[in-house]
């Protein structure tokens, strides 16, 4: 049982971090708590389930998908914010501004579509499991595994080794001294919003091909464990993320196999006051993003 | 408040000889539902059978008048629920309050509208206690307790000895059906192997059901609304649950959303209900198929619990003499009703008497059917 409860963990971790990826990019770079980012994995999911009703395979659903989500959060992110960054505004105001944009866009979505929980077609991924062993793991589950791992390595090599990661690096650092030195601050801004998007909207899909359920709020549950997530990894902290994900996940699940499930997400809350208490910037240390 | 109060007191004074006068203005009745949020879907089911019923009964009027029903939406917020009960008695000036539709909205609304001395009548709060809030609050719903039996006796003549309770713990209608469900299976005499619980918006039950797992009882017994429980079928099935497990749901199951969310993951699961679509009685044949008429689908039990409901008051306003609060409760207590889910009437303390209209249904290929024995 030990064993796969520590898979079930990680499992439950990696989607916390895929979740978390773009949500910490996007608050790392754009210092904005964007509440918005909930949204774009809601409409990533509905995207992708529309495009696979119409009879596209997964691999071609998943990646338009998560470029549509990208393109819905340039738009979005141009609509809410482009006037608070011109009279820079407090932080407090795009947090209350997204919070309503997203609770609109919530109640909009679902009046349009209805509450209820969609499925993925059946057979769209295959629903046998692997076995090792005694362990069971789903092929959306190694799908989700495979995805967190590459989207995270592909984020690095994006950060660290390409002019434009070095350009969203210095704008995190300092937006008026990036802009100085002849970055397109807007332009950067705009990308940075389009990859989270993209992220949220991959992170959309998978998670709701795992679970198999599809609905307007999804993006709405997943974000007090995203906050969580970004908080204790440190903020804009892409590692931290991951960490900090299968760390939740680990922990989560094995406080419900094993000392009761009631405490589940107390547990996880706990861990936030607690981290916020001894390392006010995560556990990890300062955000990556914003070293030189 | 008193104001307001003094207000609508001697408006209905005012009111009160002209009651019945033909061609009078309608007589309002109100109803607080879900019908935005998560869970929209017992709200909108349950406005489809109110407005079905209330056709029927305004093609016939109730001693020469119209009843006139609007509908509030609680989206399943406590705050919400209450602010709509107090718009309906206030500005409406409902004389009967059908609703909410969950049963922690009813112990937030229950002693407000209670208070007003106003009827109210919940057609899907199925939690213990409901009733006891006041001498005004009624339910037209069979309690948990009287359904929860029926079904762990049909899952103990299958051979079931042993079982694991799941529910979720964050909502008071999933938290009474467990408490139901953990009484009714000592005294069954199950031996009750573990208890979990979940969060109702939870995605991931994998740890709960790797332990459940190990243990391997007969049959787990699950409380929750159709969402998660969908959601738990089909992880188990993903963690290796086969058909040696019996999964034994509680009221929430009991809708047909559970085959299209869960699909044949939910296969083999019993659960016991009020009400059953198939069931072959005339009376049940006639409304099925009006609802199909009108709306284009099938009822599910929170549409029919709903369409008695209606029923049920204009009944109780017809015999009233008058649409007054006090006189209508007191006919709501008298009454004797034939409906789709059976014969009708309220104990003393205003919860259905009879549970002969219970179907224990089985779940096959992603529908309902009345289970094998």
């Amino acid at each position: 049982m030990l064993a796969q409860q520590l898979v079930n963990g990680v499992l439950l971790g990696a989607t916390y971090a895929l979740f978390a990826l773009g949500f910490t990019l996007m608050f790392g770079v754009l210092r904005v708590i964007n509440l918005t980012y909930g949204f774009y994995f809601s409409a990533g999911a509905l995207l992708a389930l529309w495009m696979a009703r119409q009879g596209a395979s997964i691999w071609v659903a998943l990646p338009l998908a998560a470029l549509g989500a990208g393109c819905i959060a340039v738009v979005l992110d141009w609509v809410l914010l482009t006037r608070l960054r011109r009279i820079q505004a407090p932080e407090l105001s795009s947090l209350m501004v997204t919070l309503g944009g997203v609770l609109a866009l919530y109640s909009a979505l679902t009046s349009w579509l209805g509450p209820d929980i969609r499925r993925l077609p059946p057979g769209i991924v295959s629903v046998d499991a692997f076995h090792i062993g005694d362990i069971r793991v789903t092929a959306a589950q190694v799908l989700i595994l495979g995805a967190t791992a590459l989207l995270v390595a592909a984020l690095l090599l994006l950060m660290r080794g390409t002019r434009l990661g070095l350009a969203i690096r210095a704008m995190a650092e300092k937006p008026d001294a990036a802009q100085l030195m002849g970055i397109d601050t807007g332009r950067a801004a705009a990308l940075v919003s389009f990859i989270s998007g993209c992220l949220a909207g991959a992170g959309g899909v998978l998670i709701g091909l795992n679970f198999n359920a599809i609905h307007p709020y999804m993006g709405e549950t997943m974000m007090l464990r995203g906050f969580v997530v970004i908080i204790v990894g440190g903020l804009g902290d892409i590692r931290g993320a991951l960490l900090a994900g299968l760390a939740l996940g680990v922990i989560e699940v094995m406080t419900a196999g094993y000392v009761a499930s009631g405490l589940k997400e107390a547990v996880a809350f706990l861990i936030l006051v607690a981290v916020l208490w001894t390392r006010p910037s995560g556990l990890f240390g300062r955000a990556v993003l914003r070293r030189a | 408040m008193l104001r307001r109060s003094l207000l609508a007191a001697a408006v209905s004074l005012a009111m009160a000889p002209a009651a019945f006068a033909q061609g009078g203005a309608p007589i309002s009745v109100g109803a607080v539902e879900i019908l935005s949020g998560p869970n929209a879907a017992y709200g909108t089911a349950i406005r489809a059978g109110l407005e079905l019923a209330l056709e029927e009964v305004n093609a016939q009027g109730v001693g020469g008048r119209k009843i006139a029903l609007t509908v509030e939406d609680s989206a399943g917020n406590k705050d919400q629920a209450i602010n709509a009960a107090r718009k309906l008695i206030g500005r409406d000036k409902v004389v009967a309050v059908i609703g909410p539709t969950l049963s922690n909205e009813m112990f937030a609304v229950g002693p407000v509208v209670n208070e007003r001395k106003i009827p109210i009548i919940g057609t899907s709060t199925t939690a213990v206690g409901i009733t006891e809030i006041g001498p005004y609050v009624f339910r037209t719903s069979l309690p948990e307790s009287d359904v929860i039996p029926v079904t762990l006796a049909r899952a103990k003549a299958r051979g079931v000895k042993t079982i694991a309770l799941m529910y979720a713990n964050d909502d008071a209608f999933s938290k009474s059906g467990f408490d139901t469900m953990k009484a009714a299976a000592e005294k069954a005499g199950l031996s009750i192997l573990a208890i979990e619980s979940f969060g109702s918006k939870d995605t991931d039950f994998s740890a709960q059901l790797t332990k459940i797992k190990s243990l391997k009882p007969d049959a787990v017994g699950i409380s929750a609304l159709v969402e998660p429980v969908s959601g738990v079928l089909l992880q188990a099935r993903q963690l290796g649950f086969g058909p040696e497990t019996l999964f034994v749901g509680g009221n929430g199951s009991n809708s047909p959303k559970l085959g299209e969310i869960a699909g044949p993951a939910a296969d083999g699961l019993i659960v016991g209900s009020p009400w059953f679509v198939g069931k072959d009685d005339p009376a049940n044949q006639a409304f099925v198929a009006k609802f199909h008429a009108k709306y284009g689908r099938d009822p599910d039990q929170f549409a029919a619990q709903a369409y008695d409901c209606m029923h049920i008051l204009a009944d109780a306003i017809g015999r009233a003499g008058a649409p007054e609060p006090a006189k209508i409760r007191d006919a709501l207590l008298a009454t004797k009703h034939d409906g789709v889910m059976g014969p009708f009437t309220f104990t003393p303390g205003r919860d259905p008497a009879s549970t002969e209209g219970v179907v224990v249904l089985a779940m096959q290929n992603g529908k309902f059917g009345i289970a094998p024995e």
